[in-house]
């Protein structure tokens, strides 16, 4: 049985440098995978493919078997939701009418209900009607998480969500997309904390220069040799108060 | 009631006031009996003023203005940049350029034949600007493509200042290029109308994609929406309207940047929202431009595009200097 969210010898290039190169992914309904590697490793090359935003060069990119490149966008929308690491808002809509935009082919009324669903998913629907242009960057990443789980597609990808984002807004963050894997759904989600990672993840799928290196249980696939290969730390796993803490340094 | 459908009740109301003042005020003054006239006899000198005269001239502005800011409001949302107006992506210089080539080889009097031409020009500009689209899809990389078509227009025209062998047909295409709804008749009003209806019809199956594109180009290409397509509706709706406003009335500046900003705060930013109270706003302030251009009392009277201009700038830099928090984050 072929797993919903799956790539396959996946090869690609931007300006003529290879991103990706080789690359085999599965991720299982009920399962949140990490995506972790070094900037430049091909992250969100990744995750853009399965959006249609990349074109592979070989390989393929497959959304409950059958290869993204076939599907209509709308199809493509409906199985998978998109949440870039872009955080850029072009006008002060309120936070409402942006979770709203996940659902575009709602009626407007059944759009927003939705839409109010999702922010008090991520702990803000008292914000609703607030101009996103006068909020904090963590409430706006929020209202923009809210926005892909308001399209209530079975399938997540989020790229970065935590960047910049303070440690309480980070958690949240990965908790309600925990929460989402927990429900039933399949979640990619690029990371660049380790720990944060091997706290959240089912599984760790490592990508070093746009090859998957590992792709296995946290432990195992950020395994000290990994994590010297790939990121250059020196570092191992500690028995922390909520799991596995990475205690690490540079390789000299 | 939406809040959008009440902007617009609002707007429509203000506009059929000013368009009523525009039609019973000028610079001839009437008394009472002649008011009398010029409601029932439509024989008489003041008939022909009002319905002949200075009516067709007010619906032009009206429909001219609702023209320009609904393409503002189009371009604004599909670049996602609130600089964005008719002219910046070159389809008003293109439409500019069409028409000074009619009246230099002749044809001002041939009736429709320059307006014909300026639509022309918008329309190929508009093609240009859908290929351009379909290769290129950061908006940046769009308004630089427009910026060198709008140079290469604009050069053009230059040129055929430059070699236009008549002084008059020179004097012509300048008094053109300044923009003016000066003795427009209602064959004009039904002319550009139904440009107008062409553009919102577009403008409106845009809607959603303008909306959508508030979160840029990623989210909205992962959003289920055919995206290439809506971008090729807001072209079309843009190249359309501005044509059809060059055609009519020459270049009139400015009110295709503001008009989608004096209405943004009501509409709460919503750039599908804010098309249908944008075109309201660009017909409100063109007829009262126009009307307060007539009613100043100078030898000659002022051209609506100057006039919009000199007027219009010092209001934007106040609404861009108070609005400009808004815009981006």
């Amino acid at each position: 049985m072929i797993a919903p969210l799956t790539m396959w010898d996946a090869d690609a290039s931007l300006g003529g440098r290879k991103v990706l190169d080789g690359a085999d992914v599965q991720v299982e309904y009920g399962q949140l995978v990490a995506l972790v590697g070094p900037n430049g490793a091909g992250k969100s090359c990744l995750i853009k493919a399965f959006v249609g935003l990349l074109e592979l060069d070989g390989g393929v990119a497959r959304l409950n078997g059958d290869d993204v490149r076939t599907l209509s966008p709308r199809e493509r929308a409906r199985r998978v939701a998109y949440l870039p690491q872009e955080r850029h808002i072009a006008w002060n809509l309120p936070a409402v009418e942006v979770a709203a935009l996940g659902a575009p082919f709602l009626s407007g009324a059944e759009a927003l209900a939705r839409a109010h669903a999702a922010l008090a998913e991520v702990g803000i629907d008292h914000l609703a009607d607030r101009g996103v242009a006068e909020m904090s960057g963590g409430e706006r990443a929020r209202v923009l998480l809210a926005r892909a789980l308001a399209t209530d597609a079975p399938l997540l990808l989020a790229d970065e969500p935590i960047a910049g984002l303070d440690p309480d807004a980070q958690r949240l963050v990965l908790e309600r997309l925990r929460a989402r894997a927990d429900s039933g759904a399949g979640v990619l989600v690029s990371l660049h904390d380790l720990t944060l990672a091997a706290a959240v993840a089912d599984r760790i799928v490592v990508l070093d220069q746009g090859q998957v290196v590992a792709h296995a249980p946290p432990m195992e696939a950020l395994e000290p040799d990994v994590l010297r290969r790939v990121f250059g730390l020196d570092g191992r796993w500690i028995e922390g108060p909520d799991g596995p803490l990475l205690a690490a340094r540079r390789v000299q | 009631m939406s809040r959008t459908v009440r902007l617009c009740l609002i707007l429509g109301l203000v506009c059929v006031a000013a368009v009523a003042a525009a039609v019973l005020l000028g610079e001839t003054s009437f008394d009472g009996a002649q008011y009398a006239q010029a409601f029932g006899d439509p024989t008489s000198g003041p008939w022909e003023v009002f319905w002949q005269v200075r009516a067709p001239r007010a619906v032009c502005a009206l429909i001219v203005g609702a023209c320009l800011g609904l393409a503002g409001a189009v371009m604004q949302g599909l670049l996602r940049n609130p600089l964005a107006d008719p002219g910046v992506l070159g389809v008003s210089a293109t439409a500019a350029l069409g028409a000074a080539l009619a009246i230099v080889l002749g044809g001002a009097g041939v009736a429709g034949l320059v307006e014909m031409s300026a639509l022309a020009g918008a329309v190929v500009a508009g093609g240009l600007l859908i290929v351009a689209a379909g290769l290129m899809r950061a908006p940046e990389a769009l308004i630089l493509f427009g910026v060198a078509l709008s140079s290469f227009a604009g050069a053009a025209t230059a040129l055929i200042f430059n070699l236009s062998p008549s002084p008059i047909a020179q004097a012509e295409v300048m008094s053109w290029l300044l923009g003016s709804v000066q003795n427009r008749s209602w064959v004009d009003v039904a002319w550009v109308a139904p440009a107008l209806v062409v553009a919102a019809v577009f403008a409106g199956l845009s809607a959603g994609g303008l909306r959508m594109l508030t979160l840029g180009d990623e989210t909205a290409a992962a959003s289920g929406l055919s995206m290439g397509r809506l971008r090729v509706f807001a072209l079309i709706a843009a190249a359309v309207a501005t044509g059809a406003a060059v055609a009519v009335a020459g270049v009139i500046g400015f009110v295709g940047l503001a008009a989608p900003h004096l209405v943004r705060a009501a509409a709460r930013g919503d750039a599908g929202r804010i098309l249908a109270p944008s075109a309201l706003a660009g017909g409100l302030m063109l007829v009262v431009a126009d009307l307060a251009a007539r009613l100043t009392p100078t030898d000659q009277e002022l051209k609506l595009g100057v006039f919009t201009a000199l007027i219009g700038a010092p209001l934007f830099a106040l609404i861009a200097w108070r609005a400009a928090r808004e815009w981006r984050l």
